[in-house]
């Protein structure tokens, strides 16, 4: 396999406790902590592993979004990644128009295999990656937990709710990760000073897709209702009587 | 106006009941009729039950060979045919659903909302964002159909007291042969109420420590005719198989009751329980912030409580 093509995207990090917009505007991410989203962590180190196994020759991170992106894309090279294109947009993208993005960029750089993450833990829509694998009529193998490379297929066990399923897709195809997957490794300092060097290519949306505009208005954004504040209780037996009290046993 | 197709999510053999959620969340806004597509290679079985489903008009039976198992790859082109005469297409927001939807709407060239909780008009939809810190409200434009993923604790199953007609559909389309399946691997055959659907459930965390300590939370589920649950540390741990993790990237459910053992609360978690009817928590830890969503705490120990709690609830 030659090139293996993995998508990073920037998100709020995941130990960060967001909080809505008092007014309903939006969540309020002033001076957040940003981060790789977890699942393309994964993704990128599973590229890794099959490259470092002499199973792929190239390793190109992708990033869509503003130019801070960059910062995502640079821990991608420094992970390992061999170089890394940033396709820049102002506006938010759906995963539909993320999707047309990425179908140009696979037409341009044809790769033999596509990782994302299961799914983007800001708007956890968990579709792009389908949505790109329908587009490029090729395969899919979502919730990837094991992935094992054949002659031009993939063997791909995926976290279902019925517990384990097990496919087989040809190659070119697409795959999604889920958190079992793997443990992505530590980036070390020396690691991020070589990233340095590797290329950054910035490529505006508008030259590669159209049809990205958003397809849903956002109207409003709102906490979730609280729950109301519970009791505490001493023992074992108190705990079975409140439970006797409200019906539950 | 508005007519509504739902995927019907079923093993060859059974309905499943994210179905039957499905067609509350059509009923729930105006409409001109809801259909329920079922793929199968022999859909006789699964056709009934959807057609029982109150609220169903019309259950369009799609066999196949090739149905027998339901790959995304080649169902979706089969979806997308059908959804020409359709406003909405509906399916559950289930690790199938998830699989199948995006693609069909892709083929559709229309976008797809996930894990929709309400409806006004079947124009306006509520769905969760940020593992469930916030709820945003989304308008779908008026040209376009609408492919959603339903979130199925946010809605009851349909009664089963309908009576819609079967039809038969044949349909000209070309399915690729590029994704194959192998083997399905799961805990098949439990006697244990199932996790998604239970009325009570008992989960265990990390603190639990070994698969044969995790024993305690299987004892304690069947005092209580529970299903078993797990955080995402359990899973990783090895205490249990994945399919009992609950979160955001497990399942979500809506039990009448959880009880959360040696469990932190992280906000992963936590998305998975927020319609939990009372929650019970568990820790050793005063602070965990379990506490601060459950209903019934309780400080200690765990490895001292819960056998106490498992011999009164024997006796
Ligand atoms: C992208 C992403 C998705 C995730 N999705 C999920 C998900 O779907 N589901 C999920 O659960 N997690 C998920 N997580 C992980 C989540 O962030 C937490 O790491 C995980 O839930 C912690 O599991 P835990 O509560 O069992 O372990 P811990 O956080 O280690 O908590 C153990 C608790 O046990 C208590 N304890 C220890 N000993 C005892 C004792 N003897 N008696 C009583 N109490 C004791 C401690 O006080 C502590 O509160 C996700 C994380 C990420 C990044
Ligand atoms: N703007 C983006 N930049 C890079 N990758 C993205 C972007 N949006 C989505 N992805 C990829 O698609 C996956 C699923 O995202 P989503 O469908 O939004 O949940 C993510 O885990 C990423 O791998």
């Amino acid at each position: 396999m030659q090139k293996i093509m993995v998508c990073l995207k920037r998100v709020v990090d995941y130990n960060v406790r967001v909080r809505v917009q008092p007014d309903g505007s939006g969540m309020a991410l002033d001076g957040v902590k940003m981060a790789i989203n977890p699942f393309d962590e994964i993704a990128l180190e599973e590229a890794l592993r099959i490259k470092e196994r002499g199973e792929a020759t190239e390793i190109v991170a992708v990033s869509l979004g503003t130019h801070e992106c960059r910062q995502q894309l640079r821990t991608g090279l420094a992970m390992g990644a061999d170089r890394a294109i940033l396709v820049e947009t102002e506006t938010a993208l759906e995963p539909l128009g993320a999707a047309r993005i990425l179908k140009a960029l696979v037409d341009r750089e044809t790769p033999d295999l596509v990782l994302l993450g299961k799914q983007a833990i800001d708007d956890d829509n968990n579709q792009t990656g389908q949505m790109l694998a329908a587009l490029w009529d090729r395969p899919q193998a979502t919730f990837a937990s094991e992935v094992v490379l054949g002659d031009g297929v993939a063997t791909v066990t995926r976290e279902v709710d019925a517990g384990l399923e097990v496919i087989e897709v040809d190659l070119p195809a697409v795959i999604t990760t889920d958190l079992r997957l793997n443990e992505p490794r530590y980036v070390k300092l020396p690691d991020i000073m070589k990233a340095k060097k590797k290329t950054l290519d910035i490529v505006p949306s508008q030259e590669l897709a159209s049809g990205t505009e958003r397809q849903f208005t956002i109207l409003k954004t709102e906490s979730p209702p609280a729950r109301q504040t519970g009791v505490i209780v001493s023992d074992v037996a108190e705990l079975v009587r409140t439970l006797t009290d409200k019906g539950l046993l | 106006m508005a007519r509504v197709l739902i995927v019907a999510e079923h093993d060859g053999e059974q309905l499943n009941l994210s179905t039957a959620k499905c067609v509350s969340c059509a009923m729930s806004f105006e409409n001109d009729g809801i259909d329920v597509a079922v793929l199968a290679a022999d859909g006789q079985a699964v056709a009934g039950e959807a057609a029982a489903l109150e609220g169903v008009r019309t259950v369009l039976r799609i066999d196949h060979p090739t149905n027998e198992v339901s790959l995304a790859a080649t169902w979706a082109p089969q979806i997308a045919a059908l959804a020409a005469d359709y406003s909405h297409v509906f399916g559950p927001s289930t690790t199938f659903g998830k699989d199948l939807m995006p693609r069909v709407a892709a083929l559709l060239g229309v976008g797809q909302l996930s894990d929709i909780m309400s409806t006004p008009d079947g124009r306006v939809f509520q769905r969760p964002i940020y593992a469930g810190n916030a709820i945003v409200t989304v308008e779908a434009r008026e040209d376009r159909s609408v492919v959603a993923t339903v979130r199925t604790a946010s809605y009851p199953a349909a009664e089963d007291t309908g009576n819609a007609t079967i039809e038969a559909r044949t349909l000209d389309v070309e399915l690729p042969t590029h994704t194959r399946f192998v083997a399905q691997r799961g805990d098949t055959g439990s006697e244990r109420p199932d996790l998604q659907t239970a009325t009570r459930v008992v989960s265990g965390g990390r603190a639990l420590g070994s698969p044969d300590k995790f024993q305690m939370i299987y004892e304690l589920a069947d005092r209580l005719g529970a299903a078993v649950g797990a955080s995402r540390a359990a899973v990783d741990s090895g205490f249990v198989a994945n399919d009992l993790q609950v979160g955001q990237t497990g399942k979500i459910i809506a039990p009448e009751l959880y009880i959360a053992v040696g469990i932190s609360g992280a906000i992963q978690h936590l998305t998975g329980i927020k319609d939990a009817g009372t929650i019970v928590a568990i820790n050793k830890d005063a602070d965990a912030p379990i506490f601060e969503v459950a209903d019934i705490g309780l400080v200690a120990d765990l490895f001292t409580v819960l056998p106490e709690l498992i011999d009164t609830l024997s006796s």
